[in-house]
């Protein structure tokens, strides 16, 4: 773990220990690299501890077709990085892809959807990306439990899930055993460019490297300028609701409902902007809790034993930022509100092209700049 | 398992089953109350490793006295008065979401 | 009192929301209500009372001997109640405390109650906690075992159902409840084989310094009374240092250790208990500020001298304010009563600090000697992070300490949120009560820092259990709806 004898040296230092963060650690170990995380403590704004474990391909990627080859392409090797995990974590990360639904509560709902789901087939380069419309009969068909209300369902077999909480453990487990020197509690109040590579430091003390990743979420937004990049990303609130453990009865993952391999029903997903707050707020508890039980009346009776709100790391456009400094080459930022969907991106292909030192051709669409604001500000 | 004490005023009794074997109960008592005094040792097996559990806490802090009621899963038997005539079940590891019919 | 057994029955608001029907709750509710203010007390369990005066007014134990008469004290206090105009809503429970967005902070709440299997949000301009404590988590080999229980546990069995354990019965721990207990289930008839106490023998010393005040307490003649009675009749084994529970699918002897002597009791039942802490779920899920507190060894909410909490509007009294016992409970919540009156405007400054001086200073006379007893009764480290990697934390959850020092010391995990990402510990139904004082005890001592620095779950209501059927039912609001259908 040490480079000269000196710890406090590595090849790469990555700011941030979530799934981003932790998926990147992991590629770049695995590629060779002597790899510091700094992260920080107990409490902190951490999208990895709430999301809701989709790995979604459809429906991703209007405006910006790059952006729904990228996903696709982590599902596939989702598998792969699965395997890995199992491997090198000793954790099964309960990764299936079964096909996911849509479930839609009404005539209105179900055309949106669709008329979304034509327009983001038609960009180019997409129309070979598998779906259906169902009607409430085939539905009904498939999903034997559905409610009375549920008139119809968008279905893609690329949809699966995985237990997002065992992916954070593993992509942890994992890069300790290759090495990777983790650091919580290491806020980073400042990066600083010297001799061809970065010093980072913070009230505990610095570290240095020839490269720099940003994956701080949140975080980003401030740490980008420093090496002349830009995140600019905001907080958009999700709140989740997670039932008592239940005998297995949903055996594909829905947009907003899912059965976890532990048996809690997952129940997602409001979306607010509603700056840092983090309250739990009952009104959208209530209207995930009652389109829930519409769509599947056998949730009714299930208590619930746990809800959480988290903050989504919303670019402008929603979509991913990559990219690497052009004033201070060997910075790299990258942020994104699907780090569980894109983790095997992140770990197998993003990864080994920052150690190369040039970002992969796949996500060159991705650069900040598309939000046309100076690189310098 | 625990045992009546010798003084206890008598009170009205209750019929309820568990597991199917008929059981009577003191009004005014709760689920686990009535089943630890029919000498009732294990009421649940835990959805992690099925292990046995019985009433831990008596104050719905601990989770542990959950059983079926009536078919309704994952109820806190320390905090459910017993009634008439109520059916009572071990809870065997997860809880069923209920089937609805019609 | 008016009782409330319905959930429409309800009103809209109330100026005052008392939750938990102990000393302190019952205390509040009817002094608030004297002095002209619009109280609901509401109480998850079916009678008023509280833990310590569990089923005070239905309990069928006949002879007045067997529960004492520090018990029977609890009478006149749900008398007191009884005569105030207050609501009362038995087998209710408050499941999430939220701020009343419409009102300025501090002004109004919303409350999610659920009665009888159905939900409701109503309005409550101050609120007072009297959620009162909890038994301190005793995680030892096999406390998992039918056949062990909680001291309280057989207390709250002996008081509302008159039923007492049935076979050889062994008590361990260290507390004044122990030893009370040990005494009532002696009188009730029970077969107690031995009393087991951990009180670690170095504490004798520790506690020294506090003994002056201890002298001087009500805390010390009935400790006497109780500890002369138990030992009287009654094994005592003192200077325990380790104690497990052995048996196949259910309890069969206990293990104990003195130093390097090994013994082992057979046994039907075990009954455990070290001491108390303050249930901090509700409070921590409505966002009051907790402390660590050295003396008490447990997280107890920052409060003002009025119990006002760090949440301006809602206060926390009695043992849920740190424990006291459940006089100094009663006379607490007689002055977050008195504070929320007056936040209230129906009483002023002045008026408060008048009615609330003679309390004051009954309370300091309630409360002296108890720092004695905090430091005597201590529980020793090996009971409060368990040695053993095999020994399950999480009951829920079935994690053991063994995962927890692993995942403290190997991947980095400085505090129990990500303890729980990583492990689900306090994932399951109890919410991390409990393990939560335990995780935070094995990281601590894992990455050699202090329960203090380490710090506790973040927690989100429903506090309790609420089914989603009860969510679906409420009231929605089109913000709301905009935020889920997209």
């Amino acid at each position: 773990m040490t480079i000269n004898g000196n710890r406090n040296e590595g090849d790469v230092v990555v700011i941030g220990g979530g799934v981003v963060g932790g998926a990147i650690a992991l590629g770049l170990a695995r590629s060779g690299a002597q790899v510091i995380v700094l992260d920080e403590g107990d409490v902190a704004f951490r999208a990895s501890r709430g999301n809701f474990a989709l790995v979604w391909v459809q429906s991703k990627g209007l405006g910006l077709p790059e952006y729904a080859l990228w996903t696709r392409c982590s599902a596939q090797d989702w598998h792969e990085l699965a395997a890995i995990l199992k491997e090198e974590a000793g954790i099964d990360v309960a990764h299936s892809q079964p096909g996911g639904f849509v479930p839609c509560l009404s005539e209105a709902e179900l055309e949106k959807r669709v008329t979304a789901m034509r327009r983001l087939h038609n960009q180019p380069g997409l129309s070979d990306f598998p779906y259906e419309i169902l009607d409430r009969a085939e539905t009904k068909r498939r999903l034997p439990d559905i409610g009375e209300d549920v008139v119809g369902a968008l279905y893609s077999p690329l949809d699966g899930h995985v237990n997002s909480l065992k992916l954070f453990r593993a992509l942890r487990e994992a890069s300790a055993r290759h090495g990777v020197d983790y650091r919580p509690n290491h806020a980073v109040a400042t990066i600083a460019p010297r001799d061809g590579g970065f010093r980072v430091s913070g009230a505990w003390g610095e570290v240095g490297a020839g490269k720099i990743v940003l994956a701080a979420g949140l975080g980003n937004a401030r740490l980008a300028p420093m090496v002349g990049l830009k995140a600019p990303v905001r907080p958009s609130k999700g709140q989740i609701i997670v039932t008592e453990k239940t005998a297995p009865f949903l055996h594909h993952p829905m947009g907003t409902i899912r059965q976890t391999d532990e048996g809690g029903i997952m129940i997602g997903d409001s979306q607010e902007d509603r700056g840092f707050d983090t309250i739990v707020g009952q009104p959208v508890i209530s209207v995930m809790a009652e389109r829930a039980v519409r769509t599947f009346p056998r949730l009714a009776g299930l208590n619930v034993v746990r809800t959480w709100s988290a903050l989504r790391v919303m670019s402008p456009d929603g979509f991913p930022i990559y990219e690497q400094s052009q004033s201070h080459p060997g910075a790299f930022v990258a942020t994104c509100h699907s780090g569980v969907t894109l983790a095997a991106n992140h770990v197998l292909t993003l990864a080994p092209a920052i150690l190369a030192g040039e970002l992969p051709a796949a996500v060159a669409s991705f650069s900040a700049r598309r939000f046309h604001v100076p690189v310098h500000a | 398992m625990f045992r009546s004490m010798r003084d206890a005023g008598g009170g009205t009794r209750l019929s309820f089953t568990f597991d199917g074997r008929p059981l009577s109960g003191r009004e005014g008592d709760t689920v686990a109350a009535s089943l630890l005094a029919n000498g009732i040792a294990i009421c649940r097996e835990t959805p992690v490793s099925g292990a046995p559990r019985a009433p831990y806490c008596l104050m719905g802090v601990c989770f542990d006295c959950l059983v079926v009621i009536d078919g309704v899963g994952n109820r806190q038997g320390c905090l459910v008065p017993l009634r008439e005539g109520m059916r009572i079940e071990t809870q065997h590891g997860r809880r069923q979401a209920e089937e609805v019919l019609g | 009192m008016k009782a409330v057994t319905a959930i429409d029955q309800f009103e809209e608001s109330y100026d005052l929301v008392v939750v938990g029907a102990g000393p302190a709750g019952l205390s509040a509710a009817a002094r608030a209500a004297e002095l002209g203010i619009g109280v609901l007390l509401v109480d998850e369990n079916p009678a008023p009372g509280g833990q310590i005066y569990r089923a005070i007014t239905t309990t069928p134990v006949g002879d007045r001997e067997v529960l004492g008469a520090d018990y029977w004290r609890g009478a006149e206090i749900v008398a007191r109640f009884e005569r105030a105009q207050a609501g009362y809503a038995a087998r209710c429970t408050l499941w999430s405390i939220g701020p009343d967005e419409t009102a300025a902070e501090g002004e109004a709440f919303e409350i999610g109650l659920s009665l009888d299997g159905r939900a409701r949000l109503i309005g409550a301009r101050q609120l007072i906690l009297t959620t009162g404590a909890q038994e301190r988590p005793f995680p030892i080999p096999g406390w998992t075992l039918p056949g062990v229980m909680t001291a309280g546990a057989a207390q709250i069995a002996l008081k509302s159902a008159a039923i007492v354990p049935a076979g050889r019965t062994v008590l361990a721990g260290c507390g004044p409840l122990l030893y009370l207990l040990a005494g009532q289930l002696a009188a009730a008839g029970a077969e107690i084989v031995a009393v087991l106490d951990t009180t670690p023998r170095g504490n004798w010393l520790k506690a020294a310094g506090a003994l002056p005040n201890f002298l001087r307490s009500p805390y010390l003649a009935k400790g006497l009374r109780l500890m002369a009675k138990a030992r009287r009749s009654l094994r005592f084994v003192g200077g325990v240092t380790g104690l497990a529970a052995e048996g196949e699918g259910r309890l069969a002897s206990a293990r104990v250790a003195r130093g390097d002597a090994a013994e082992i009791i057979a046994c039907d039942t075990l009954l455990l208990h070290q001491g108390v802490i303050p249930s901090v779920n509700l409070s921590n899920a409505a966002g009051c500020a907790h402390d660590f507190d050295e003396a008490q060894h447990c997280w107890v909410p920052r409060l003002d001298n009025w119990f006002g909490s760090s949440v301006p509007g809602i206060a926390i009294a009695g043992d849920g304010a740190g424990i006291g016992g459940a006089e100094s409970a009663a006379l607490r919540g007689e002055i977050a009563a008195l504070g929320a009156v007056r936040r209230l405007g129906q009483i002023d400054l002045a008026e408060g600090d008048r009615q609330a001086a003679p309390l004051r200073s009954e309370l300091e006379r309630a409360l002296r000697g108890r720092r004695f007893l905090d430091l005597l009764y201590k529980p020793a480290p090996q009971f409060l992070a368990p040695p053993q990697d095999e020994t399950i934390i999480c009951r829920c959850e079935e994690v053991t300490a063994g995962q927890v020092r692993d995942t403290a010391t190997r991947l980095g995990v400085t505090g129990p949120n990500q303890m729980k990402a990583f492990l689900r510990c306090g994932m399951g139904p109890c919410q991390g009560r409990l393990c939560g004082p335990t995780v935070v005890e094995l990281i601590a001592q894992a990455n050699g820092t202090t329960p203090a620095e380490v710090g506790y779950y973040r927690l989100r209501p429903p506090v309790k259990p609420v089914t989603l059927a009860e969510l679906a039912a409420l009231q929605q609001t089109e913000a709301a709806v905009k935020a889920v259908v997209r």
